[in-house]
């Protein structure tokens, strides 16, 4: 009979990234709550001494699948060996982050257990042992509970930055074991030949603490330089607005709302950004939110915790200013 | 180059979502409707494809007769032919149910590469694609933003948009790509295109002509079910922070966020 719930670890060049914690903390509460082992998937090349990090958050026991073809993500070799653990183990739940990683591997993975996926979820609780998960649709213009049926496991991704973490416990023991599983390289058809890093060591938008996002009102990609500044400051993320985008401003990578990236920061300043109903999707979720606006009547005022009418120019260099006396 | 787009048409992204009477669905009463942005995309780069190596370009469509504009939307911009599944049994399919029927589209199709947006900005699952790879048996690419198809038309070379960078992955055709915003520049549909794609054949299937078993799609084939949609949590309007000038406002707040929000 299916048992124990499971959480896909995830790692880019050998170091854990903070969703792996995130999933093993969610997992730890569900598992709990269930009276199941929680057990963490971990897959790469030479990364066993890391699973015991796992163990600290919570994880019962982890499998790990050593390999070179699995050192860097690829669909093939990810969906084939974790296909292949599945079926030996049947977990009832599997866990996924909503990273770009974990998006492309739910779904493929689902469609190869043939069972149903929840993305991007944002909260998880259990009714009769099932799973029941909460997600946003239209970019957080509305949450849809879902359940499943007919899934064995049911999967999910969670979303980065929302599920709290546990106290690591350094003295909590964990069972590591290496995975069983056959690779072929005549599955692998796909090969990451690069990864261009983008420049600087910025965080992305989807997992950072704190964002300063630039809008219509920035008048131009060269007076971003003023919420770098206040970024760099602060240790944020610089994002943008649709228009900004489309105007040629900035990288749509930058881009924040329903045709660009989710976010949910502790701390979102949204400078000349009016706060159009895609753009306001993007970010509601963000802890405390900060409108920088000219006009008075801009609708972000009605989703800021504090509001400032006033001339960004002015402002942020300012309040650059402020927080370096604090801080 | 036979190239395949699959879309989906979607409420505009400025609409405003109201949930129904029922709770479980969103009210479409005045809703415009559109080709999902990332789709958008996907017909573009389809195109260029075309214009470059040749071929022929088909775009698959599954839901009611109104998708018919969207798929005819694709054929303005220069999509050679387009099919369309309108059967009530696929309502309220899940995203493997829809990637079933388009599989089941495709299998009677040739072609090199299918090219879908990266999700759909209705229910933001981005798992069509996916699941059609798999069901397809063929390799996919999701988030691409720059597409390379190599002389002898037998391999791809695709920038994949990842957390902080950018992943170049190589690929054998035929293979499954999914767009995302950047990719290119998607061209308008000229009054020429407009009349040209009237006459263009567009095929429209039941669930049945493709062989599939009624129950395998729609609700009853779906493996997520929707208990109750919400609203999202109302944000209240915070605070005006007070000040004669603007350093007197940034100064009033960083102190907020420094001593009330404890945020810095």
């Amino acid at each position: 009979m299916a048992q124990g719930i499971w959480i896909v670890a995830e790692q880019r060049e050998g170091e854990l990234r903070k969703i792996s914690y995130e999933l093993v903390s969610e997992g730890r509460r569900l598992a709990d709550q269930l009276s199941q082992p929680l057990t963490a998937i971990l897959l790469g090349s030479k990364v066993k001494e890391k699973a015991k990090e796992l163990g600290k958050y919570g994880a019962d026991k982890v499998i790990v699948a050593d390999d070179e073809r699995l050192a860097t993500y690829t669909t093939d070799a990810y969906v084939t060996v974790i296909a292949q653990l599945a079926q030996a183990h049947e977990p009832v739940i599997i866990l996924l982050g909503a990273s770009v990683q974990g998006k492309d591997l739910s779904g493929r993975l689902a469609a190869r257990l043939g069972v149903g996926v929840a993305q991007e979820c944002v909260s998880f609780s259990l009714e009769n042992g099932n799973l029941v998960a909460k997600r946003p649709i239209y970019a957080g213009k509305a949450y849809a509970t879902v359940t499943f049926k007919d899934s064995v496991p049911q999967m999910a991704t969670a979303r980065p930055n929302v599920f709290e973490l546990n106290e690591p416990n350094e003295s909590r023991s964990t069972e590591v074991v290496d995975a069983e599983f056959s690779l072929d390289d005549s599955q692998l058809k796909t090969k990451v030949v690069e990864f261009q890093q983008e420049a600087g060591s910025k965080v992305d938008l989807t997992e950072a603490e704190r964002i300063v996002s630039g809008g219509r009102g920035m008048k131009g990609p060269e007076n971003y330089n003023i919420l770098e500044e206040l970024a760099d400051l602060i240790a944020a993320t610089v994002g943008a607005s649709r228009s900004a985008v489309d105007a040629g401003w900035r990288p749509h990578s930058d881009q924040v709302g329903q045709t660009g990236k989710v976010v949910s920061p502790n701390l979102y300043i949204a400078c000349g950004i009016s706060g159009a109903i895609q753009h306001l999707a993007g970010m509601s979720t963000s802890k405390v939110i900060v409108a920088i606006n000219k006009d008075p009547e801009a609708p972000i005022f009605q989703k800021a915790d504090y509001g400032v009418i006033g001339d960004l120019f002015d402002v942020i260099p300012a309040l650059t200013e402020e927080i370096r006396k604090i801080i | 180059m036979n190239c395949i787009v699959c879309l989906k048409q979607v409420p505009d992204t400025e609409t405003q979502i109201k949930i129904a009477q029922d709770g479980m669905s969103v009210v479409t009463d005045n809703v415009k409707w559109v080709m999902n942005p990332y789709e958008e995309y996907a017909v573009e780069e389809a195109l260029r494809l075309k214009e470059k190596l040749g071929g022929e370009v088909t775009v698959i469509g599954v839901g009611p007769k109104r998708v018919t504009e969207s798929i005819r939307t694709a054929l303005a911009m220069g999509a050679d032919k387009g099919i369309l599944v309108d059967d009530p049994s696929t309502i309220g399919s899940d995203s493997l149910g829809i990637a079933k029927i388009l599989a089941a589209v495709i299998k009677d199709l040739s072609f090199d590469i299918i090219l879908c947006g990266k999700q759909g900005v209705d229910d933001d699952y981005g798992v069509v694609g996916s699941g059609l790879a798999e069901l397809l048996g063929i390799p996919q690419i999701s988030v691409v933003v720059k597409l390379e198809v190599s002389e002898d038309g037998s391999t791809i070379k695709a920038h994949k948009e990842v957390e902080g960078g950018t992943l170049i992955i190589e690929s054998p055709l035929p293979a499954l790509v999914t767009a995302q915003k950047g990719l290119n520049e998607p061209r308008y549909a000229s009054l020429p295109g407009i009349m040209k794609a009237k006459k263009k054949p567009l095929d429209i299937k039941t669930v049945a002509d493709l062989g599939l078993d009624a129950t395998q799609v729609g609700e009853s084939g779906s493996k997520i079910k929707i208990v109750q949609l919400t609203p999202p949590e109302e944000r209240k309007a915070g605070q005006i922070v007070e000040g004669e000038t603007p350093q007197e406002k940034a100064a009033n707040l960083a102190k907020l966020l420094h001593e009330e929000a404890k945020i810095i």
